[in-house]
């Protein structure tokens, strides 16, 4: 990998064209358009999509944001959508339709709903299968697009449509799930967690070894939703490093078995920092609620330990 | 079969649509203009930029232009003021205002 | 020159899928399909064919994936039966109005529940609104047939609708018969190339499939589609005559068998057909007037074919391999009365659901059927049940 030099790199010709329909200071396009700048010029590109906010803002006919060719297919089979395009591609190539000098890379894109829960068989399917592609999920930690119900991608405690906060309830009871550690597991040759930090190097460094390193990779972006976690949409780069370093979203990479902490944070912050930030989690901050943040801080403290101990190995 | 989405609208009888409203073009989304939707706007203040870049990767709709390394002035057609890039910029380059147009109302 | 052999209908239509060669073919195992895809991973693990065979892991991912490949450029298909079309219905939708020429090898089994494998046609029948063509077969040579003629049907530019090739699970599926194979080389002038105008692997021209439309697109999408369908009578009909006059085989949209004289006809579809015919020969050596109408292409209907048949009958028996649950009939019921309706012919006509689940269907039962008829049209004041099952235990039967 050559040094990363963010000047450079922005020169790059965008593959996410603006006019889509996403909301104001949406992080899943902040997330897309990192991605595609690790495409190396000159290599072609295929783009899966399962259903979800950024399908349906991206591609309303007869308007579609992107500059590759664009498959969306449903909401839970982004994995197996893409399966077929890139064997179709093996296919073509084996039979001398493609030509041997194009090269073509396979990145799909789906949201939490769609990666951790709906579209999980699919995804794990396509993993264990070890089709060259990249699965690339923007977790924004909630159904965004039918208006903020829980997923399995969901925190402890978040206020959502479906577990709203309530004179019976503290919001969503239990705590989410780590796909990228389940991905990993299914012994990809590489799979990261990321997300938007100041100079994007760990997001454009981990695109590109997913995008370049041959078989199944898994990249899980943390994409804050404005709307859905209720901070000042201004402010996103703010709550994605308060998610780093407090913890709650550790940077990490898994190559070839071997896990690796891509970020340490020099002082690890108290979990309040990241949720003071959001309106979903107002409601810890209300006397007598206390402990729940002393809960969360605990699973956030209990994961983190797990991902050192991982890492140490 | 290339497509040429100024012929598709509202009006276009359905044998002229495409064939399983497929696009066959790249990128047509640029001529749907997301700036209307701005209720505050950034106004760029090259003589204080660093050219530094920051603020161009965080723009979720990519309405920052960059080239030879530099970037210009905002892409309003499209930027939606949602803010990010204010906050990005180390050296105060980029302002926002009130409203939809790029003007500093004294 | 045309190769004798002995065949299964699985083995059928797994020989066509090797000759025809596709670039992929997704596929998940499921009763009583599953020896396609095994023998098609067996021609493929020893060298006879090229295709490249994602063993996915559901039926929903076998049609996502028949999707993604056909719409990236390569020549596709699957196959299933019962639970694994209901498992991928969603997915017949999206690969009908995003005008995938793909093909689906279909092995009919009932759907749950209760569970059971044996064949009756609740599973494409419960498909037969999604957008495919639907081609039925009686045997193995028919299914062998069709499937030859399935992609040149889809990929025709007049039509660009992905193709379903129906055959009865375990009766047709499973028992071996004769068969006529055509020769590799024939087979492959006849399918020909797949050349696709727009495809996602098209270096130079980027492509956008499956996009979000408002209202003011979706219904003159739907409306495209709908006429695809309309115009893909004529494709049929032409890869039909094209079939037959290189193989000297095979049937239009249905087969007429002793129909021209007859007084009572049977409509039926599938394996039964065989049963069916069977008993006409039988009455016919008895003098009585009958025939039989045996379905081949269910989607696009052919409504006013059929009813220029029946115009000079007197009386019809509709028989329904599935239930529709509307409480007057099965689909085929509802499909050719309203055919009748629409061009003013008015036989009498009695509507029969048999066979559900594997249930036997005999030519006895055929004997019975063609007596109803004859009394139904010849006593006006007869009172029969419209709607009848048969060889169902009732209480009355004690």
């Amino acid at each position: 990998m050559a040094g990363y030099n963010l000047k450079e790199i922005m020169n790059k010709p965008e593959r996410l064209s603006p006019g889509h329909r996403m909301c104001a200071g949406c992080g899943a396009t902040i997330g897309v358009r990192a991605v595609l700048r690790a495409l190396h010029e000159g290599d072609e590109a295929v783009i899966g999509n399962a259903t979800g906010c950024l399908e349906v803002s991206s591609y309303m006919y007869p308007y579609t944001a992107w500059e590759d060719s664009y498959i969306h297919n449903a909401f839970e089979n982004a994995g197996a959508t893409l399966s077929g395009v890139e064997t179709a591609y093996r296919a073509l190539k084996k039979r001398g339709k493609i030509s041997p000098d194009t090269t073509y890379k396979f990145i799909t894109f789906g949201g939490d709903g769609g990666t951790y829960d709906i579209g999980f068989q699919s995804l794990s399917g396509a993993m264990e299968r070890g089709h060259d592609m990249v699965y690339v999920c923007y977790d924004n930690g909630a159904y965004m697009n039918t208006g903020i119900q829980r997923s399995s991608a969901t925190p402890q405690f978040a206020d959502t449509t479906t577990t709203p906060v309530g004179s019976l309830s503290n919001g969503k009871l239990q705590p989410r799930k780590d796909l990228t550690a389940i991905i990993a597991e299914h012994n990809v040759p590489y799979a990261a967690q990321t997300t938007f930090t100041r100079d994007f190097k760990d997001i454009h460094v981990k695109s590109e070894k997913a995008i370049y390193t041959e078989g199944a990779c898994f990249l899980n972006i943390l994409a804050p939703c404005p709307r859905g976690w209720r901070y000042d949409m201004a402010d996103i780069m703010k709550i994605c490093q308060l998610a780093v370093d407090t913890c709650y979203w550790p940077l990490f990479e898994v190559e070839n078995g071997t896990w690796r902490l891509t970020y340490e944070p020099k002082k690890k912050l108290p979990i309040e920092d990241f949720l003071k930030e959001q309106g979903r989690f107002k409601h810890l901050f209300k006397p007598g609620n206390e402990d729940l943040i002393v809960q969360f801080q605990e699973e956030v403290d209990r994961r983190w330990e797990d991902i050192l101990f991982r890492c140490s190995r | 079969m290339r497509t040429d989405i100024s012929r598709i609208n509202e009006h276009t009888p359905y044998e002229e649509l495409t064939e399983g409203l497929m696009m066959f073009a790249g990128g047509t989304s640029k001529s749907f203009k997301t700036g209307e939707w701005r209720t505050n706007t950034p106004i760029f203040h090259s003589e204080k930029c660093k050219q530094c870049l920051l603020c161009a990767p965080v723009c979720p709709d990519g309405c920052i232009p960059v080239k030879d390394s530099k970037r210009s002035d905002f892409d309003y057609d499209h930027c939606k003021g949602c803010g990010i890039c204010v906050k990005a910029c180390p050296f105060n380059a980029i302002e926002m205002v009130p409203g939809v147009e790029p003007v500093i109302n004294s | 020159m045309s190769i004798k052999d002995r065949m299964s209908g699985n083995e059928a239509v797994a020989y066509a899928i090797k000759q025809i060669d596709p670039d992929v073919m997704p596929a998940f195992p499921i009763t009583p399909s599953t020896e396609i895809p095994q023998l098609v991973s067996n021609y493929i693990a020893n060298g006879q064919m090229n295709t490249e065979f994602i063993p996915v892991e559901s039926e929903h991912s076998s049609m996502s994936a028949t999707i993604g490949a056909e719409a990236a450029g390569a020549r596709s298909l699957t196959a299933t039966s019962s639970c694994g079309l209901a498992l991928m219905w969603e997915e017949l939708l999206v690969a009908a109005s995003n005008r995938m020429p793909c093909v689906l090898a279909l092995v009919n089994r009932t759907l749950s529940g209760p569970i059971n494998i044996n064949c009756d046609h609740s599973d494409s029948m419960g498909a037969r609104d999604t957008g495919w063509i639907q081609i039925y077969a009686e045997n193995n040579q028919e299914a062998y047939d069709n499937m030859l003629q399935a992609f040149p049907i889809a990929e025709d530019e007049h039509v660009h609708l992905p193709v379903m090739i129906c055959q009865d699970g375990f009766i047709t599926s499973h028992a071996v018969q004769n068969i006529i194979l055509n020769e590799d080389k024939d087979v492959c002038e006849f399918v020909g190339e797949y050349n696709p105008g727009e495809f996602l692997l098209n270096k130079g021209n980027p492509v956008a499939f499956g996009p979000y439309a408002l209202s003011c697109y979706s219904m003159e999408a739907k409306k495209a589609q709908e006429k695809a369908m309309e115009d893909s009578k004529a494709v049929i009909a032409k890869v039909a005559k094209d079939y037959r006059e290189r193989f000297g085989r095979g049937f239009t949209f249905f087969e007429e068998y002793r129909t021209s004289d007859a007084d009572h006809i049977m409509i039926i579809m599938g394996s039964a057909a065989g049963t069916a015919k069977q008993a006409v020969d039988d009455l016919r050596n008895q003098g009585k007037k009958v025939g039989v109408l045996k379905l081949r292409v269910f989607r696009p209907f052919p409504g006013q074919e059929i009813a220029n048949v029946l115009q000079n009958c007197k009386s019809v028996a509709i028989m329904d391999r599935t239930e529709s649950y509307n409480g007057h009939g099965g689909p085929l019921s509802s499909e050719v009365r309203a055919a009748l309706f629409e061009s003013k012919t008015y036989p009498e006509v009695v509507c029969y659901t048999y066979g559900l689940a594997g249930r036997d269907f005999t030519v006895e039962d055929v004997y019975e059927i063609f007596e109803e008829l004859e009394n139904v049209s010849s006593n006006n004041n007869i009172s029969i049940i419209q709607h009848r099952y048969i060889n169902l235990r009732t209480k009355e039967d004690r």
